[in-house]
């Protein structure tokens, strides 16, 4: 197999030293995470990478050798090869590299079963069209013996090498996807991942820059000194006593919430109706998960946080912003001034349909006595809900002007506060469907049982299906009087139904635009989506590669880039689970509800949350 | 050679796609085992630009003639410019690229007309096999390279199939040349 060599970009132009990283198992492949410099007492390299392994987990050794050699630094080749016998490795690797020049150079160094250490040649030559394998070149030979490995023929199997150069704190910072759950096994992992993962987890390593007096000097990302932010810092500091507050804070407020009085029956009805009940308990869960103390380790739970802190940042400036406007120029009172006139209006225009209906609607004949019966019901219902608004009237505006403060806590509050004031005001129209859907439900009933009567069947509650029946006369006679009543009375009380179910529909259609988006603002994970585009390392669908132009003579050169996460992956593996709102019923099973009577609610709110 | 790489450019033959449109082929030798494949398609064509730009203004003027509305011309050239833009950024793919280093992977990359380049990586390790599948495509039989994929659970099986070069659509005589080149690169490693 060809022998991969992840090389970062910050260690290119890095003095002659050591090289510390890991080897993969299985893959023929090796990371390079640092270089450390001459002088250095090889005892306390052994002690420190000891000590980096407990720290970061990753299995660290001293790969091989670096050596960049500067004017007046010859000679160094033997000395390199010297210290593969102070550090016993299975494989030690000798790069290269002139000034100058760009490309590498590779030897490997392998020790046999018996610890004789062998040198291999494992240069890849410029090789043209093709591999003839065996053949050994003539002028451009590499200095060094050519021992062959015990069991090679002459020339030996020349092994090739890749250089495959990486960002490292892009690669340390970013984020693999699909993110992998459990605890994977070495084995049979691939190997991206497990180089991301031996990059990030030896973050220990790259705490120490060239400024530090410590046993070993090292070339990695950091090298120059580590970067710091005192507003950063501040935060940090900050965070753990407001963290501690507004959790004890939310407990209070919970237990508050769970207490016998506001459990009650009724209470707990009103309060899952109403969608501003339902949005404040779904808020302070949220709270709940950003403000626990504890810092999120996984990166599912640390990006959930933060989509969750982003958006209820952006909600509640949303929502302040609206509250200044509002409140400017006195707007809330001019609304609330509006209110009761659109309440008369509704109603006014729901009294000229009834008259309408009442008398020839669009041509059709309507029964008079069951259409002057429904109608001057309706009108009496109509006339009892107005007299109730004028009631209220003098303490709308009030009512409003503190019910509307409520919206400083967001935006979707503002939105959900709107549906529930909407279904209070069209509170008469959803009455009105349900007297319009029974009767009409109850109408269709009866005609279908009689028609069964009328044809001699019955339905069998037992066995759920139609048996034949014999009836007595005058069961037939009275049945069949019913059937003929209920049949010319069908469409004035389905005509009815129609109107009201059609306003009914308008009024959920606006309530449910309303949900929908306090859905989104909810759940679409602004943090992810930031990150997607001013960071976009940071999550990575995979990676890309892109030859580097080689100088003849050299290894392949490959150079690693991060391939961003597509945006759409982006929205479906962040989103914040919420009650979704979603149509309960399909498009078929609506209709068919529809045609027999039955009450519809086509938006069901989930009590549970789905993923 | 001044660098490492070798490059074949359109030998005798010239290769054509499915549809009988020209198309080319360039093969690049990184290394032994390293090896690019590029299929260019033909170009945006200015003059079926001018003609579909020259139709759809020539209309919105008529129906401005006729009702006499002005947002039916900003409308006709809005629409324009916003379909023109979907098409080069999104549609329109100006070459793809199959990159196959071996023991490392395989790199899939198409290239739009407007510069944006969408890529995707196989790890080696995934990569069953590269072959030669046909296909029925409307009324024709067309035959297509593909990479198959092993599954996690049972090595024996296939998992799933990527298609090559689904823009281009090149024709069996330039499949067979990718073909052969990969085939010996799998080969090695």
């Amino acid at each position: 197999m060809v022998l991969k060599i992840f090389f970062p970009q910050c260690c290119n132009k890095a003095d002659s030293g050591l090289l510390v990283g890991r080897w993969i198992p299985g893959q023929n492949s090796a990371v390079v995470l640092a270089v450390i410099h001459y002088p250095f007492i090889p005892g306390q390299v052994k002690q420190y990478i000891h000590q980096m392994r407990g720290q970061s987990g990753v299995d660290l050794t001293v790969l091989g050798s670096w050596s960049m050699p500067k004017e007046g630094q010859e000679g160094m080749e033997s000395f390199l090869r010297d210290l593969s016998t102070i550090f016993p490795q299975g494989q030690w690797l000798q790069l290269s590299r002139e000034m100058g020049k760009i490309g590498f150079r590779c030897h490997v160094l392998t020790r046999d079963p018996n610890g004789k250490l062998i040198q291999q040649e494992k240069e890849l030559k410029e090789d043209g069209g093709g591999e003839k394998g065996g053949t050994k070149r003539g002028g451009g030979e590499k200095k060094g013996e050519e021992n062959k490995v015990e069991g090679e023929e002459g020339g030996g199997e020349k092994d090739k090498v890749i250089f495959i150069h990486y960002e490292q704190r892009k690669v340390m910072l970013s984020q693999l996807h699909p993110i992998d759950n459990g605890v994977p096994d070495p084995q049979t992992e691939s190997q991206l991942p497990q180089v991301f993962g031996t990059v990030c987890q030896s973050e220990p390593l790259f705490f120490l820059d060239k400024y530090d007096d410590g046993p070993v000097k090292m070339t990695h990302w950091q090298s120059e000194g580590r970067e710091g932010s005192i507003i950063v810092e501040l935060m940090k500091q900050a965070s753990t006593p407001v963290c501690l507050l507004t959790t004890w804070m939310l407990t209070l407020w919970t237990s508050l919430c769970s207490s016998r009085i506001l459990n009650m029956r009724p209470m707990r009805f009103i309060s899952s109706k109403l969608s501003t009940c339902v949005q404040l308990s779904y808020r302070t869960e949220h709270l709940q998960t950003v403000c626990s103390p504890t810092r999120a380790t996984a990166h599912n739970h640390f990006m959930r946080k933060a989509n969750i802190f982003v958006s209820f940042f952006v909600d509640v400036s949303l929502g302040l912003l609206l509250v200044s406007w509002m409140y400017r120029e006195n707007r809330i009172g001019k609304l609330a001034n509006t209110l009761v006139p659109a309440a008369d209006y509704v109603a006014k225009e729901l009294e000229e349909l009834l008259q309408w209906l009442m008398g020839a609607p669009a041509g059709l004949k309507m029964n008079r006595a069951l259409d002057q019966v429904l109608g001057r019901f309706f009108l009496y219902h109509i006339h009892l809900w107005i007299s109730y608004i004028h009631l209220m009237s003098p303490f709308v505006e009030m009512i409003l002007w503190y019910v509307g403060l409520s919206a400083c806590l967001g935006l979707t509050f503002a939105l959900s506060l709107l549906s529930d004031i909407t279904a209070l005001l069209t509170f008469h129209i959803y009455c009105f469907y349900v007297y319009g859907a029974r009767l009409y439900c109850m109408t269709v009933y009866g005609l279908s049982s009689l028609w069964r009567l009328f044809r001699g069947k019955k339905w069998n509650v037992l066995r759920q299906r139609v048996d034949s029946c014999s009836y007595d006369l005058d069961q037939l006679f009275i049945g069949t009087l019913l059937f003929t009543i209920l049949l010319f009375l069908l469409p004035t009380t389905a005509l009815y139904y129609l109107v009201f179910t059609l306003l009914r529909l308008v009024v959920v259609m606006f309530q449910g635009v309303l949900h929908l988006s306090v859905d989104f603002i909810n759940s679409f994970p602004l943090f992810a989506m930031g990150l997607r585009l001013f960071r976009s390392y940071r999550l990575a669908e995979g990676v890309k590669f892109r030859v580097l132009c080689e100088e003849p003579g050299t290894p392949l050169h490959l150079m690693m880039d991060i391939n961003p996460l597509k945006v759409s992956s982006v929205v479906q593996t962040y989103r914040t689970p919420t009650y979704s709102c979603y149509p309960k019923d399909s498009w078929l099973a609506l209709c068919k509800k529809l045609f027999l009577g039955e009450l519809i609610y086509p938006w069901r709110h989930k009590t549970t949350k789905i993923d | 050679m001044q660098n490492g790489d070798q490059h074949y450019s359109m030998e005798d033959e010239t290769y054509t796609d499915i549809d009988g449109k020209a198309i080319s082929l360039e093969c690049q030798s990184h290394s032994g085992f390293c090896r690019e494949f590029t299929v260019s398609s033909a170009k945006v064509s200015i003059g079926r630009v001018m003609a579909y730009t020259c139709a759809v203004w020539l209309s919105a003027y008529i129906i401005f003639f006729v009702t006499e509305n002005t947002a039916v011309l900003s409308s006709a050239i809005i629409i324009t410019l916003v379909g023109m833009m979907v098409r080069i950024h999104f549609v329109k793919v100006d070459h793809e690229t199959l990159l196959i280093i071996g023991s490392l992977g395989v790199q899939v990359s198409s290239s739009y007309a407007s510069g944006r380049e969408s890529t995707d990586f196989i790890e080696m390790g995934k990569i069953k096999d590269i072959v030669i599948n046909e296909a029925i495509h409307m009324q024709t039989v067309i035959y297509y390279l593909c990479i198959l994929l092993k599954d996690p659970s049972d090595p024996e099986a296939v998992s799933s199939v990527v298609p090559l070069f689904q823009s281009s659509k090149p024709r069996l005589n330039c499949l067979v040349k990718v073909y052969k080149s990969c085939q010996e690169i799998l080969a090695k490693c």
